[in-house]
């Protein structure tokens, strides 16, 4: 246990296994995807009060949920920078914020673009959304905050100050459907009761959502091993390695 | 001859208590914010500058600002906590005194909570203070001003306390100011819409026990956490320097 622990902080180490995992997480979650959107957009059944519009669930949901869970890894990624000084933490954290920022965005417009014909209006300032806004601009504080700092230890200190304070906003932004009362409707997905979805519904939806997970994980080891080439470009494996690629 | 230039190297004094020290940190920074009054004064110039850009920018008539009244004077009050917290590391920053902080033996979280507590005696409280003037200018009414300034006394220190946070974040940092806003302002949200709830809800004479009550859980939540994570990042900034 511990040694994989250890592991993990090597560059190298981390940057081989990633190269072994990519096309896998690449594949399955492309395929998953392929499915549950396919099916979600051309074979599930129409709402009988929404009618076909209710299709962009199939985009909004898993996006919205990436989201927050990018948020959260980054809060796990940012302890473990803060407690151990892992350097792998930290390049985690670098590269998925602004792929979080990117699916927060989606999340947020996929909301706006069903918002119209089923709410009537693009944007209200109702809980769940606002709070999902602050999200965004959490994504972009964690961002910037990352550029403005050159020195690369104490930039990786400060970021993970800065995630964790934030973190207060996840809590926020899931109970919000139930604190208040909004006119988002309620988590879809409960790990505690069935879905109120008919399967036809909801398992092309997990499926989505899973494979967007799958996607998410080849997208953070794509660009973790880009910041990783970056920041080990003085050491001798990266060197070994870019001239093998080279010949 | 030797002795004569012995230096002789004294543990840090640990008979004083962390009260003692909290208080004299927290006394220091009153005391020198006195010695530049201007800087003081500045906040409060802001705070009322911006509130008067609204009936001139958008409406003077008495219906609007009725409604709008508190959540202008609320947006203010934030903006120019937010402009002030710049001062709150600044100064020390520039002449050492916060490496001599950080090297105390007392607990920095705790000096940070008092250096926190002095930046809103220093600019939160004159900005309550001030509140119920502006607040008559923007026709509100008695108990909605009332309602305003309690949110406000119980807001101000929460907005001083999280400010401190970025503030130390963005210390020795190029345009700290635009990034201080960026980091800060996701996390005033949340305060700014329970402050400016409560005053609504007074003002239709709905009961604002709950909500005061939940400001009041912020402010605790803010006064146990955020000095640690303050402090953190202070030891992130000085070794950065």
């Amino acid at each position: 246990m511990w040694q994989i622990f250890h592991k993990l902080g090597s560059p190298k180490w981390f940057f081989g296994i990633a190269s072994t995992l990519m096309p896998w997480l690449l594949w399955a979650g492309v395929a998953m995807l392929a499915v549950g959107i396919g099916w979600g957009l051309a074979f599930a059944p129409q709402d009988y009060l929404q009618g076909n519009s209710y299709r962009i669930i199939f985009i909004h949901v898993p996006s919205a949920f990436l989201a927050q869970s990018v948020y959260i890894m980054m809060a796990v990624a940012g302890l473990v920078t803060l407690v151990w000084r892992m350097k792998l933490a930290d390049v985690f954290v670098k590269s998925v914020a602004p792929v979080g920022a990117v699916l927060t965005f989606l999340a947020l417009f996929t909301g706006a673009v069903w918002g119209k014909p089923t709410w009537g209006t693009w944007w209200i300032w109702d809980a769940r959304l606002t709070s999902m806004l602050i999200l965004l601009f959490l994504y972009f504080g964690v961002i910037a905050l990352g550029a403005a700092i050159s020195d690369e230890k104490s930039s990786a200190r400060a970021v993970a100050v800065l995630v964790l304070v934030g973190v207060v906003n996840i809590p926020i932004i899931k109970y919000s459907v139930e604190w208040w009362n909004t006119l988002h409707q309620p988590a879809t997905f409960k790990l505690t009761e069935k879905p109120s979805m008919p399967p036809e519904m909801w398992v092309p939806l997990l499926l989505s959502v899973l494979g967007l997970y799958l996607i998410f994980g080849w997208l953070a080891c794509l660009r973790m091993q880009t910041e990783i080439l970056a920041r080990e470009g003085r050491t001798r494996w990266v060197k070994e390695l870019v001239q093998a690629q080279g010949n | 001859m030797a002795s004569e230039f012995r230096v002789t190297l004294r543990s840090p004094d640990l008979s004083v208590g962390v009260a003692t020290a909290m208080k004299a940190v927290f006394l220091r920074d009153v005391k020198t914010a006195f010695r530049q009054p201007q800087d003081l004064l500045n906040p409060l110039l802001f705070f009322v500058m911006v509130v008067t850009l609204f009936p001139l920018g958008v409406s003077p008539e008495v219906s609007f600002l009725q409604q709008a009244g508190s959540g202008i004077l609320w947006v203010a009050a934030l903006l120019s906590v937010l402009l002030s917290l710049d001062h709150l590391y600044r100064h020390d920053f520039d002449d050492g005194t916060l490496e001599q902080l950080v090297l105390q033996p007392q607990p920095l979280f705790l000096l940070v909570l008092a250096k926190s507590l002095a930046h809103w005696v220093l600019t939160g409280l004159p900005l309550v203070l001030l509140t119920p003037v502006l607040g008559v200018m923007v026709h509100l009414e008695g108990n909605s001003v009332a309602v305003l300034c309690l949110t406000l006394l119980i807001g101000t220190p929460v907005l001083s306390l999280i400010g401190s946070i970025g503030a130390a974040l963005t210390l020795g940092l190029r345009s700290a100011g635009v990034l201080l806003s960026l980091l800060i302002i996701p996390l005033y949200i949340p305060v700014l819409i329970f402050g400016t709830g409560t005053v609504m809800a007074a003002s239709e004479g709905a009961p604002v026990a709950g909500q005061l009550a939940l400001m009041g859980a912020f402010l605790v939540l803010a006064l146990t956490l955020a000095p640690f994570a303050s402090a953190a990042a202070l030891r992130i900034s000085l070794s950065n320097s």
